[in-house]
């Protein structure tokens, strides 16, 4: 019976493109790259939408604020853009990619748990224009982040 | 449960700074520098800021947290820290301490608000479990249910601040330039500032048994390296441009002025015709 629902649990996540749900239960998406301070990265072209993961705010607790940056910044792959407050803390976010904010969500100033509520859609927090598609090889498949996060959850 | 450093193992280093009456404005820079230009552990411990200042939070909006009025009257600066939480009037009966950590020098430690949290929870509680009964409650510091210690944190990649505002005394007449705020936690139960807050004089017997406590229960977790405070001064000579800000008095203004138009807009609705 076990092994028939695993089965079923593989087939159901590989028709949605959702990866399996590891140990932490938190939803990767296989279309998406990510880094290893668990922003989710979606490129169309040359321009790419990136949010914080699934993993990451249920770690973080209700975001209340948003930090976000300018619309013409420039972002660097690894560097902070941006924070979100929650419990009374600030925490930054990270680019997963270099170039130039083209948009932000401005959506987040009224409604921060968007980003709980929706990390991977309605939650998307800035797009930029790419300035250096090389840099994605850098990041995390969906597996690898899957993997990625057990890790972490099993260190602490 | 606290976690301690591994027998036979080398407890990191943590450096101490301590402060008395540092400007406010002054620590929070030199906190800000030390956790984005750093790669060290630090500890600041400053007893008292001469002027009463309010900190708030960096969402923190003057028009809903502060009596403005009264305080573009009386000069008390506003500051809006780079750190997260709620809104505090600090003067010479606060006592701070900041803990500025490297996520991996503390076993098993998420850098997570909730884990650092709880962590630095347990720490004070270590510190003062022979005085009150102590509690973390919705992420301040009581004795019981009464409030004498606020904190915040901010987070990067690899390290977290974590600081803390102590209620030794307070002027009560200070209160006053403090609205009740919007989001506050539940145990607070719309008791008023009074009600709601403990000094801890009435509960330990002076400043120096908390502050050499909690270099004590540092050392316990740390190998704690004094700094002469006139080097840790120097350190606000790192350049790096921080978030932290005082609010100017034309800001304080056009939030008073937003605050009154969209009171004025909202009597409009309602007004009987």
């Amino acid at each position: 019976m076990a092994s028939s629902r695993l089965l079923w649990a593989s087939r159901a996540a590989s028709y949605l493109r959702i990866s399996p749900l590891c140990r932490g239960f938190s939803t990767v998406l296989q279309e998406l790259k990510y880094a290893d301070s668990h922003e989710w990265v979606k490129v169309d072209g040359d321009s790419a939408t990136v949010g914080i993961t699934d993993h990451a705010q249920d770690h973080l607790g209700d975001v209340v604020y948003v930090e976000l940056p300018d619309v013409g910044a420039n972002v660097k792959q690894g560097k902070s853009f941006g924070a979100v407050e929650s419990v009374k803390a600030t925490s930054d976010v990270y680019s997963p990619v270099s170039g130039e904010v083209i948009e932000v969500n401005s959506k987040l100033s009224d409604s921060p748990g968007l980003i709980n509520a929706s990390p991977y859609d309605s939650g998307w927090i800035i797009k930029v224009k790419i300035s250096g598609a090389g840099e994605l090889n850098t990041l995390m498949d969906s597996d690898k982040y899957a993997k990625f996060c057990e890790e972490e959850n099993a260190k602490h | 449960m606290v976690s301690y450093p591994a027998r036979g193992v080398i407890r990191p280093v943590m450096n101490l700074i301590k402060l008395k009456e540092f400007s406010i404005l002054k620590q929070l820079y030199l906190e800000e520098k030390l956790l984005r230009s750093s790669s060290e552990n630090w500890c600041i411990i400053n007893n008292g800021t001469k002027q009463p200042t309010i900190v708030m939070g960096v969402s923190g909006r003057p028009s809903e947290l502060v009596n403005i009025n009264s305080v573009i009257r009386d000069q008390i600066p506003v500051i809006r820290r780079f750190s997260g939480g709620g809104t505090v009037i600090v003067d010479n009966g606060t006592i701070f301490v900041t803990l500025i950590c490297n996520k991996d020098d503390i076993p098993g430690l998420q850098p997570y608000p909730r884990p650092i949290m709880s962590w630095t929870g347990q720490f004070y509680g270590e510190v003062l479990r022979e005085f009150g009964d102590f509690h973390l409650r919705e992420n301040d510091y009581a004795f019981g249910s009464r409030k004498f210690g606020g904190n915040a944190q901010s987070i990067t990649k690899n390290r977290w601040v974590h600081h803390t505002s102590f209620l030794w005394d307070y002027d009560v007449s200070n209160m006053d330039y403090l609205k009740l705020p919007m989001r506050a936690p539940e145990y607070r139960s719309a008791r008023s500032h009074v009600e709601f807050l403990c000094r801890m004089k009435e509960i330990l017997p002076s400043k120096s048994t908390f502050i050499e406590g909690t270099i004590e229960t540092l050392g316990s977790h740390f190998s704690v390296r004094p700094i002469q405070s006139n080097a840790a001064t120097n350190l606000s000579n790192i350049s790096h441009p921080p978030s932290t800000r005082l609010l100017t008095r034309p800001e304080l203004e056009q939030a008073l002025l937003s605050a009154s138009e969209n009171s004025d807009t909202n009597s409009s609705i309602y007004a009987v015709p």
